[in-house]
């Protein structure tokens, strides 16, 4: 009797162990988790803002619905990160040549304040013509980048000015606003001109 | 990918041609090269140099800041990318350079940050930059000011 009493404790103990294990899975990895930081963007039909683009038209995710788009943040007072990354995306778009002609390629500032209309018109001017500079109200821009599922922070300096933090990757979504895929910073042309091939390869398949 | 010796001829001969040398005073273990810059849009924003800089001698040399007439704050910074692909940027601090190794300064690593412009950094110019090291020793190199879009020296 008391073997069996054991045994039938032993049974529900592995049972409440296995069902703790499945909670904590479910909760932390599985369905029910939460969404981990870094997460893919929602498709750009799931987004909400409305910004200004660097000839001051009004634009918002709808503009971009149609072709493939290439979109990243910065900000032009940014002395290393940014320039690199549109230097890159220039190097990029001449890569591809005409197959880039069909694409969005947005720039959007975490850093309205000093980033005006006028100032992303003079930056974006020095770099590749397809792209186009996006800034707008603070809490627009908050929405754009709780639509990527990116971050940005305003960081102050010793120089007595800031900085900001923002994630340096490069989105890419199809002609239907599906999220397709990210470029990392500091990936190799090698990776990242295929990746956009892959995003305007979507377009060309969703089209037909 | 030249290296070169710290000879004053040589110096002025390629500082006229618009090379980046390293200049007479300083610790003679210390080379740098490639050094480059992008040019920058008017003076309110920080501007960055790069380059390479080598220690040839048996001893650690240890880089402890910079001096240059074309910024008041210039200053080595470090960019990092973090695995949620955020970057961010901050005071490097000192810089030990082992006997025979190199630190880079390129795109996304450490940089030669020059907060405080004086005057724009415009394409097709130079501006000398001063290492300074923990030992007194100085070295200067004249950074040839490359377009804003440039990627790298030989852009």
């Amino acid at each position: 009797m008391q073997r069996r009493a054991i045994l039938g404790y032993g049974a529900a103990g592995v049972g409440a162990v296995a069902l703790m294990l499945f909670v904590g899975w479910w909760q932390v990895d599985g369905p029910g988790g939460p969404e981990p930081i870094g997460q893919r963007p929602v498709a750009l039909t799931a987004m909400d803002f409305r910004l200004t683009d660097h000839e001051g038209n009004a634009v918002g995710p709808e503009t971009l619905i149609g072709r493939p788009t290439m979109a990243f943040f910065g900000f032009t007072y940014c002395p290393d990160v940014c320039p690199t990354t549109l230097s890159d995306i220039s190097g990029w778009l001449d890569d591809l040549g005409d197959e880039a002609d069909e694409m969005n390629v947005v720039f959007i500032t975490v850093d309205p304040e000093r980033d005006t209309v006028e100032t992303m018109a003079e930056y974006v001017g020095y770099f590749h013509p397809a792209i186009r500079g996006w800034t707008g109200p603070e809490e627009q821009i908050a929405r754009v980048a709780d639509g990527f599922h990116a971050t940005y922070e305003r960081v102050p300096t010793e120089s007595g000015d800031y900085t900001m933090n923002h994630s340096a990757s490069v989105f890419l979504f199809a002609a239907s606003g599906r999220f397709v895929t990210m470029i990392d910073y500091h990936e190799p042309r090698e990776f990242a001109v295929p990746k956009i091939r892959r995003a305007l390869k979507e377009e060309t398949e969703g089209a037909t | 990918m030249k290296k070169h010796i710290l000879t004053g001829t040589l110096t002025a001969l390629l500082t006229l041609g618009g090379l980046s040398v390293p200049a007479l005073a300083g610790p003679e273990d210390v080379v740098v090269e490639n050094a480059w810059s992008r040019a920058s849009i008017g003076m309110n924003r920080p501007g960055a140099a790069y380059m390479t800089i080598s220690n040839t001698g048996d001893e650690p040399v240890t880089l402890i800041g910079l001096a240059t007439p074309l910024a008041m704050m210039p200053e080595i910074h470090e960019t990092k990318t973090n695995a949620e692909g955020v970057s961010s940027m901050s005071p490097a601090g000192e810089i030990v350079i082992a006997p025979g190794e190199s630190i880079a300064l390129e795109p996304g690593g450490l940089h030669a940050m020059l907060m405080r412009l004086q005057e724009p950094m415009t394409e097709g110019d130079t501006f000398p930059l001063t290492l300074l090291f923990d030992d007194g020793g100085e070295v200067t190199v004249e950074v040839p000011i490359l377009g804003i879009a440039a990627r790298g020296p030989e852009d």
